[in-house]
Parts: C-alpha cells; structure tokens; sequence
C-alpha cells in the first residue's frame, strides 16, 4: 500500500478513501449487525415490521370487502375492512345530518378556513396583517353566518344537524382561536406585580389543569345552565364551545407564559424607558418576541386540543368520532363483526392525519427559529 | 408646574388640587390598588349573580341542595369493587367504589406505561436503524390518535368481538380472555403468609442496607465492591427460603375452562382491560419522547469524560448519564402520570365503573344535584393534582443542580 502510493501520488488522490464508514455494506455493518446482539435484533425488528405491515395488507387490502349495500355483505367471518360502510357514510362523517341541498355552505366554509390556515401558518407571506384580520375576524363572522344561516336568504340549519368531521373542525378551530385572547390575558396576569391579579390568574389555570377536560364539559353542560338567569339558554354546541376554549386557555396560558419568562429583562426595562404604557409595551415589544418563541409549544397545545374535540361526545354532540360511534352501535342496516374496526380505522387516520400535520409543521418552524437564534 | 416653587406656593396656586389629582391618577400604586379593587368587585359581583341564579333556578326546579345526599341508599350495582358495596350502601360508599377503580386504573396505566415507554424510548435511540424505526413508528402513530378512539377500537372492535366464554382464546401461564372479560390465575393466600411476607421484607431491608453501605465504600475507598450477586442471592433467596420453610404460603388457584364457562381464576372484567391498554399505549408514547429527550439532553461532553475517567460503558451510562437524564425526565413524566390519572375518566365512554362514571354519571343522574357532584369530582382530581406537583417539587429540589 505504502509503496503503491509513492509510486502513483497523483493517480490514487481521486479515488475515495478505502474507509470502513462508507457505502451500504458497512451502513448496516455498523448499524443493523455490529454485534451478535445487534444482528438479532435486526432480524426480530424486520420479523414485526413484516408481520404489521402483512396483517395491515392483508386485513385492509386482501381480505377486505369493497362492494355492497348493507353489513350482509361483510359479515361472512375471517372479513377485513369494510369499505362500503364508508363509502355509504362518508357525508353523515363529514356533514353529520346537515341538509344535503345546503352542503355546499360546508365545502364553501372548508375553502375559506383552509386560505386562512394556509395565510396564517406559512411564514414570509406578504400582507401579514391583512391574513390575520380575516383570520381573526373576517373569517369567524362569515362563518357562523354561513353555517348558521337565518340571514340573507340562506335558511336557518340548526346546531342539533350539525356533526361529523364539521363539527370537530368547528370545535377545534373555534376552540383554539378563542382561547387564544383568554390565554394571553392569563399568562400576563400571572406575571402581573399585582397579588390580586397574580392570584386570581394562579387559581384558575391550576384549577383548570388540575381537573380532566370531562369534568369541565359536564360542567359546561350541566352547571352552566343553572349559573344563567332563568330563560336565557345557550346552544349545547355553544357550551361545549366554552368548555373547550376555557380549558384549552388555561394550558396555552402556561405555554406564553414560558415565552414572557424567556424575555431578557432588558427589554420591559427598555420599553419603560422609552415611557410606553403597559400594554404598548406588551402590544410592541413584549409579546411579539415571546409569542414567536412559544409558537411549537403553541401548535403542540393545538394538537393536544385537535385530539380533545372528541370528548365532546361524551355530552351528546356528534363529531367525527361521536358520529362513527353512533353509525356502529345504532345502525342495524350495517351491523357486522367487521363494521366497528373499520370505522374506528377511518376516523383514526384523520386525526392522525391533522396530529402528524400539525406536528411535522411544529417541527419544521422549530427548526427555523432555532437557525435564526444560533449565534 | 414651575421648578423652585416651594410647597407653600403650590398649594396657593388655583388648580393645584387639580395637578395633585392627575399626579394620582397616573401613580402606578394608585393605579394598581384601584384596578385591584375593581377586579375584586367584578369577582364578588360575578359570584353573587352565579349564587343567585343557581338558587332561583334550583328552587323553581325543586332540586335539593346540600351534601345530606351522600348519606343516602344508593340503590344501583357497581360491576368492579374493591371495597365491600351493595346497593343498599349509601352514594358515599359509592362514590369511595368509583374513587378506588380510578386510583386501580391510574396505578395499572402508570406502572405499565412507565415500562413500555423507557423500553419504546430508549428502543428510539438504538444505533440499531430497524429498532429506532419501528420505535419511531409507535411513537408517532400512537401519539397522534385520541386516546377516546383508541378506547373504543380497543373495547367495541377487539375485546366485544372475542368468542363467547365457551370459546376462550387460551393465553400463557393459564390464562383466558373471552368477551366477558381476561380471567389470570387467582393468588390464594393460605396460613404462614405472614412469616413470608415478613421474610421478604427483612431481604428488601437488607438489600437496601447493603446498597447503603456499598456505597460508602465506594466514597471512602474508591473501589467498588462486588455486591450485585449478593443483592440477587438475597432478593431470590430470601422469599424462597421462607416459602419452603413456610409450607408454601400461598398458591395460584389457575382457572378451567369448563363446557360454558372460565371457572376460577381472577376475571378482570373488559372494561377493565380496554382502559388499561388504551392508556398506557397513548401515554407511553409520551414518556418514550421524554426519555428520548432526557437521554439527548445530557451533554456528550459528559460521556467522554466518564470514558476518559476509565468507566465502563454500563458504569458510565448507570452512574453519570442515567441521573443527570432523570433530572430532565422527572419533571415531564410526572406531567405524564397525572395526564394518565385525569385521561382515567374516559372510562365514562366505555362504561367502567371509575369515578366520574359513578359518581357524575349514575348519582348525578339519580339525585340531579349537579353543582356538589361537579365540585366534589373536580376537587378529588385537583387533590391529586396538587399532591402530585408537591412531591415532584420536592423531588426536584432533591434533584436539583447544585451550582456553585
């Protein structure tokens, strides 16, 4: 080798190092069959990843049933999915019970949210400002007036007929939206020098945390109504709303209030040296740094809620999952052994889809602003 | 106002009291006690129009108020009890039935989860590429389901889909599962257990003691003794020794699968089962990231230098990595099991007995006093919350960094 070399200096210079760290070979020598241990595990992992991924094929793909008109079809035994269940409900899952000849005020809606979402979430878009007035107030009056309906010649259409995928949507959206305004004014209040305030904001986002999401929706439903003077009543999806959105602010409070310890001291005293106000300094100086910090912790909490919106069928509201549940258990015309499973599968792979979506894009901007903030 | 006046001439001047006012105005103190008061007015005033609602309303709807209602004859069956109930008990003994099936399934979901997500966590960071894949592929799907669905796939699709008793699906060790439930081998404790369980109690004392002193003697010494066989021996051999000596203190009375039913046996009902799974499947995805974070967190500077100090990689990995990653993981994996403890309550959606499905569903339904359910079942979960926050901050100062 030495001599070789001397021999040919310049010839061998191109060639790549004869290294044990490069190629495929020495990949999986290094990583999948390092030791007799490894090499076991390797073989017992790709045995399970088979053994999923064959079940998976087999009980969706091979075994499954794509055709029919009602659970007779599926109910031969050993019968993987049930497509045409699906294919059947597919509008009471998106749409729950809302009139078909009006359906088009949903997609319109869809649309409309996903432009907003799309505005809001991908950074470096032009016009700023103007996305988040339609986010934030535009979008929201539109929407209740074009899913609602009663005015300008669109009929009414009941929160009772509203379901499926709209209604976790409405629930999610609305919910994180409005928690948002609760959420900062907590956060501020619990870093306020003021005991009263401090206090009063300790008390309610550890009893808000401390308790499960149940309790407040069962307190939504079944202790509000009592709390309101006689007469006046709120629309069981509006409740639900509240419970959601109070709940959710408590555990967004925490997150802020992790950006607003993050800011250097400097900058509250700089903004009071320059004589602002408080809430110019917070509106100015204060919150836009600490916000765009928390912003993972805040699409993580978003997550969080996006999975929550399927309580509310513990009080009677059908969402996605509330809807599925009540298309298995109560339809007769579908019953069959492998009806359950395959809507359960159905619903799960939307949610996964939002979760993983929103977690993927947590990632990405965490990865961003961690660039902008590595010296 | 003019520089140099003295305070006589200020007073004199007309319209003085009037900058005295605004200079009160915009005093911060001022501000601060003012906005103060006020919010504790609106508080005050906001409870006093609940509190009035709430008994106008609870007049015209002739419901009771008070908490004289736990003292009365429940009058339904719970299906698990770990305390002694009929329904001739009183919804306070009920309500302690549905307290101790949470507590139950809390401690199942957090032993079980707390193993299943160090195994899945550290499974994530394997050099093995097979084995932090199909690591990373239960973490991300697991975590991105709600825990609601996965209970019900778990109870509507797996668990009521099983065969009739008649037909048990037979599990190791002697076990069944079939539609009404997961039957185990049932421990009979037989006369002598006493004697056992004290043996087994001087050898757990006895190891710790041990571990004590090893330790000491490392710190004086410098040179580590031995003391893990001996630690085994006496773990193993100890409970052995007094189970032999003892006569066999205590058996397994296996269950049999008779013509048309599980005869014997523990029959953990399906319900049971299903809140079990599903939670410590969802949480375990958790507390596999925060091991994985905790483990990433300790700086690699600190894996060269116990390699440079001549640990081992098992010594370095037990006596440097390991306690400065439970430092990060603690904190997050107590958040994990009180997420666990309050996720329980789903249990109301699949019908086991816990807590908020007695006590908020059947005996709010019954009595109708909403208000005193409610607050009770909140605060029952808040105490927990609160105990727990207190011992892991305790732990933490434990834990704490000590920096100089």
């Amino acid at each position: 080798m030495g001599t070789d070399m001397g021999t040919t200096p310049t010839g061998r210079a191109h060639q790549p190092p004869p290294s044990p760290d490069a190629g495929v070979v020495a990949w999986a020598r290094k990583h999948l069959f390092s030791s007799p241990f490894n090499t076991l595990a390797t073989f017992a992992g790709l045995w399970i990843a088979w053994y999923l991924a064959s079940a998976i094929v087999d009980w969706a793909v091979l075994r499954a049933v794509f055709t029919g008109e009602d659970g007779r079809a599926c109910s031969k035994p050993g019968t993987g999915a049930c497509w045409p269940f699906i294919a059947h409900k597919l509008d009471l899952f998106i749409y729950g019970r809302y009139p078909e000849s009006e359906m088009w005020r949903v997609d319109l809606m869809f649309v409309l949210t996903a432009i907003g979402l799309a505005g809001v979430t991908i950074p470096d878009l032009p016009g700023r400002r103007w996305q988040v007035v339609y986010t934030f107030l535009i979008l929201p009056v539109v929407g209740y007036v074009l899913l609602s309906g009663g005015v300008l010649g669109l009929p009414l259409v009941e929160t009772e007929r509203w379901g499926g995928l709209l209604v976790t949507l409405v629930v999610a959206i609305v919910g994180i939206v409005a928690s948002f305004p609760i959420a900062i004014l907590l956060a501020l209040a619990r870093r306020s020098d003021l005991p009263v305030v401090r206090w009063t904001a300790i008390g309610f986002i550890e009893l808000v945390r401390g308790v499960p999401l149940i309790t407040m929706l069962f307190m939504a439903s079944v202790m509000l109504p009592l709390f309101l003077p006689s007469g006046v009543t709120v629309d069981k999806l509006m409740r639900a709303l509240i419970g959601v959105a109070v709940f959710s602010g408590a555990y967004l409070a925490e997150v802020i209030r992790g950006g607003l310890q993050a800011i250097p001291r400097g900058q509250y005293e700089a903004a009071d040296a320059l004589g602002l106000t408080y809430w110019q300094k917070m509106r100015l100086i204060v919150l836009p740094q600490a916000l765009t910090l928390v912003i993972p912790g805040i699409v993580n909490s978003s997550i969080a809620l996006f999975k929550d919106t399927s309580l509310v069928l513990i009080i009677g509201l059908f969402d996605l999952l509330g809807i599925v549940q009540q298309s298995i258990a109560s339809d007769a015309k579908w019953f069959s052994p492998s009806t359950p499973m395959t809507g359960y599968v159905f619903a799960g792979a939307i949610f996964w889809a939002f979760c993983f979506g929103m977690s993927r894009y947590s990632q990405a901007l965490e990865r961003r602003l961690s660039k902008g903030q590595r010296r | 106002m003019a520089r140099g006046e003295s305070d006589a001439a200020r007073e004199a001047r007309p319209g003085a009291w009037r900058e005295r006012l605004a200079s009160l105005v915009f005093d911060p103190r001022v501000r601060g006690i003012a906005l103060q008061a006020v919010l504790v007015v609106a508080i005050v005033a906001f409870a006093y129009e609940i509190v009035s609602n709430v008994t106008d309303n609870l007049a015209r709807q002739q419901i009771a108020s008070g908490f004289g209602f736990l003292e009365r004859t429940a009058g339904f069956d719970i299906s698990q009890r770990l305390i002694a109930y009929s329904n001739t008990m009183t919804y306070g003994r009920a309500f302690l039935v549905g307290l101790t099936n949470t507590l139950l399934v809390a401690g199942l979901g957090i032993v079980l989860a707390t193993f299943i997500g160090f195994a899945v966590g550290i499974a994530r960071l394997s050099s093995n590429a097979v084995i932090s894949s199909l690591a990373a592929i239960y973490i991300e799907v697991l975590r991105n389901i709600p825990p609601l669905l996965m209970l019900f796939a778990i109870y509507f699709a797996v668990l009521k889909g099983l065969p009739d008793p008649r037909n048990s699906v037979v599990l190791p060790f002697s076990s069944y599962i079939n539609v009404r439930g997961l039957t185990v081998p049932k421990p009979l404790m037989a006369p002598g257990f006493d004697a056992f369980a004290i043996a087994v109690l001087i050898g757990l004392g006895l190891v710790a003691a041990l571990a004590i002193w090893s330790r000491r003697h490392r710190l004086a010494t410098g040179r580590t003794a031995p003391v893990v066989p001996l630690a085994v021996a006496i773990l193993l051999g100890a409970p052995a020794a007094a189970y032999a000596v003892a006569g066999m203190p205590f058996t397994f009375e296996a269950p049999t699968l008779g013509r048309f039913n599980v005869t014997g046996g523990l029959t953990l009902l399906p319900e049971l089962v299903a809140l079990t799974t599903g939670l410590t499947l969802y949480t375990a995805a958790f507390i596999a990231e925060n091991v994985r974070s905790g483990i990433e967190g300790v700086p690699k500077g600190q894996t060269e230098a116990a390699a440079a100090l001549g640990l081992s990689r098992a010594q370095a990995m037990r006596l440097v990595i390991v306690p400065q990653a439970l430092r990060i993981i603690v904190p997050p994996l107590t958040n994990q099991y009180l997420n666990l403890t309050k996720n329980s309550s789903l249990a109301v959606a699949i019908g086991y007995p816990d807590l908020v499905s007695v006590f908020s569903g059947t005996i709010l339904n019954q009595t109708n006093q909403a208000i005193e359910v409610i607050l009770i079942t909140m605060a029952v979960y808040l105490v927990l919350s609160i105990a727990t926050s207190l011992l892991m901050n305790w732990f933490n100062a434990r834990m704490a960094l000590v920096e100089r």
